[in-house]
């Protein structure tokens, strides 16, 4: 079973590779959108410096978004789907390698290219460090809660803007411990609490996503 | 007794064994009923050639044979399992829909060896070579499925009917579109060769195709 889940992944990672244009673009609107800051807030370090990890989560999750809807856009339009849901596999473990794949994809990259924009907005090393820590614990549970939102709208022609409405609202949580754990290490303040608290958003949206979007995919075959 | 269990071996040694098994099964789409409480077997070594008009509800009638959609009400069987309740059933069929099937950024090679894997079937890519060579895909089988023309990406993917060797139940919406004349007689053999072989298979197609095996037809009537 491990042999064939694996197999799963390997075919997300050689598509994301030859589709190489549909990987970089939102990578290249996440250091846009981050560039843009210096330029409208004005270069004065602490205000950039007060707004940093704001500006990179909220730059990150509209990034993220933006790659999640080819999930399963390709594979519903050209019928992998139904073949996926012909196994006995169980669907909600191909919906986790895929969506644990395409996580890999987009955020390696994404914290590859992260020093560079925390020099442009003047972050400590400390801020640096934490923002990474909670950008690896909240954007998998992006990745998880976005793919519910887009396993609903796979089947309707154009999804268009309806899924960053339906989504949006779900990651205010994690965007606010997030942020208070950046603006805690800045005060020198303890921020176990808050990375804490998003771990454990990530291990239940890890146990309990999967299912949501296995059945999600099903409704929209039907 | 012992005659009895002997007896019953044989009618279960593969002909004769119920395969499918639809009982009462109805569905409704948009207030319009397509079809109501239909009852079906059918067992190895038969065909089932559904018919019926644009609209009269074939292709909903064979998505609900393979679980893919859910009935109004009744049960669908696949070697007495539930397939609505046990989505498993599903690995003991093979299903070729409108939508092939295939990535149009991989490979027909590539296509056919996940989808082998994806089954837990041991990949050879030099059977794969060979069954795209029978169906005249030769020298294309590196190419990316979106560079080949409609008949050909059908006959790619189509060779899964081909590789399963454990399937017993073939379902097959429309295999025929797109096809040339001579890919058209290479298909109707295969699916001669695996009926007789104690298959099942349940098709449908508006195109008039010689099959030998033993054949049913089950006329679906357009409802307004």
């Amino acid at each position: 079973m491990i042999r064939r889940l694996v197999a799963v992944s390997n075919r997300e990672f050689s598509l994301a590779f030859r589709q190489a244009s549909e990987l970089m673009q939102p990578l290249m609107f996440f250091i846009i959108v981050i560039s843009l800051f210096p330029l409208a807030v004005g270069p004065g370090p602490d205000i950039l410096q007060r707004i940093s990890a704001g500006v990179v989560w909220v730059a990150a999750i509209l990034s993220l978004l933006m790659g999640l809807e080819r999930l399963f856009r390709d594979d519903f339009i050209d019928g992998s789907m139904e073949q996926y849901m012909l196994t006995d596999l169980p669907l909600y473990l191909i919906v986790l390698i895929k969506v644990l794949t395409h996580w890999l994809i987009s955020m390696i990259p994404l914290l590859l290219l992260s020093p560079m924009l925390a020099l442009f907005l003047n972050m400590t090393f400390e801020m640096y460090w934490v923002l990474i820590l909670t950008l690896l614990l909240g954007t998998p549970t992006i990745s998880l809660i976005g793919a519910i939102g887009v396993a609903l709208t796979v089947s309707l022609q154009r999804s268009g803007v309806l899924l960053p409405l339906l989504l949006l609202p779900l990651f205010i949580p994690l965007l606010i411990f997030a942020t208070s754990a950046v603006d805690s290490v800045s005060l020198q303040l303890p921020y176990s609490f808050q990375l804490g608290i998003m771990g454990a958003i990530l291990l239940f949206s890890i146990a309990l996503a999967p299912w949501a979007i296995a059945y999600s995919l099903r409704v929209s075959q039907h | 007794m012992l005659f009895v269990l002997l007896f019953r071996g044989f009618l279960n040694s593969g002909f004769n064994l119920k395969i499918l098994e639809l009982s009462g099964v109805s569905c409704e789409k948009q207030d319009r009923e397509l079809f109501h409480n239909i009852n079906l077997t059918l067992t190895g070594g038969e065909l089932l050639f559904l018919k019926g008009e644009n609209g009269a509800g074939k292709t909903s009638l064979i998505r609900i044979i393979t679980g893919l959609s859910r009935p109004t009400s009744g049960d669908v069987l696949i070697q007495q399992e539930n397939i609505h309740k046990y989505p498993d059933a599903a690995k003991k069929l093979v299903y070729c829909g409108h939508k092939l099937g295939l990535n149009a950024n991989l490979s027909a090679l590539e296509n056919l060896g996940f989808w082998c894997q994806l089954h837990g079937k041991p990949v050879d890519n030099a059977e794969l070579q060979i069954v795209l060579e029978n169906l005249g895909l030769e020298g294309l089988e590196d190419l990316p499925v979106k560079h080949l023309s409609a008949g050909q990406q059908r006959r790619a993917s189509l060779a899964k009917l081909w590789l399963s060797t454990n399937a017993s139940l073939w379902v097959l919406d429309e295999p025929f579109t797109a096809l040339d004349v001579n890919t058209v007689k290479l298909l109707c053999h295969q699916v001669d060769s695996f009926v007789n072989a104690g298959g099942a298979v349940v098709m449908t197609s508006h195109q008039q195709v010689e099959l030998t095996c033993k054949t049913s037809e089950f006329y679906l009537e357009y409802h307004w």
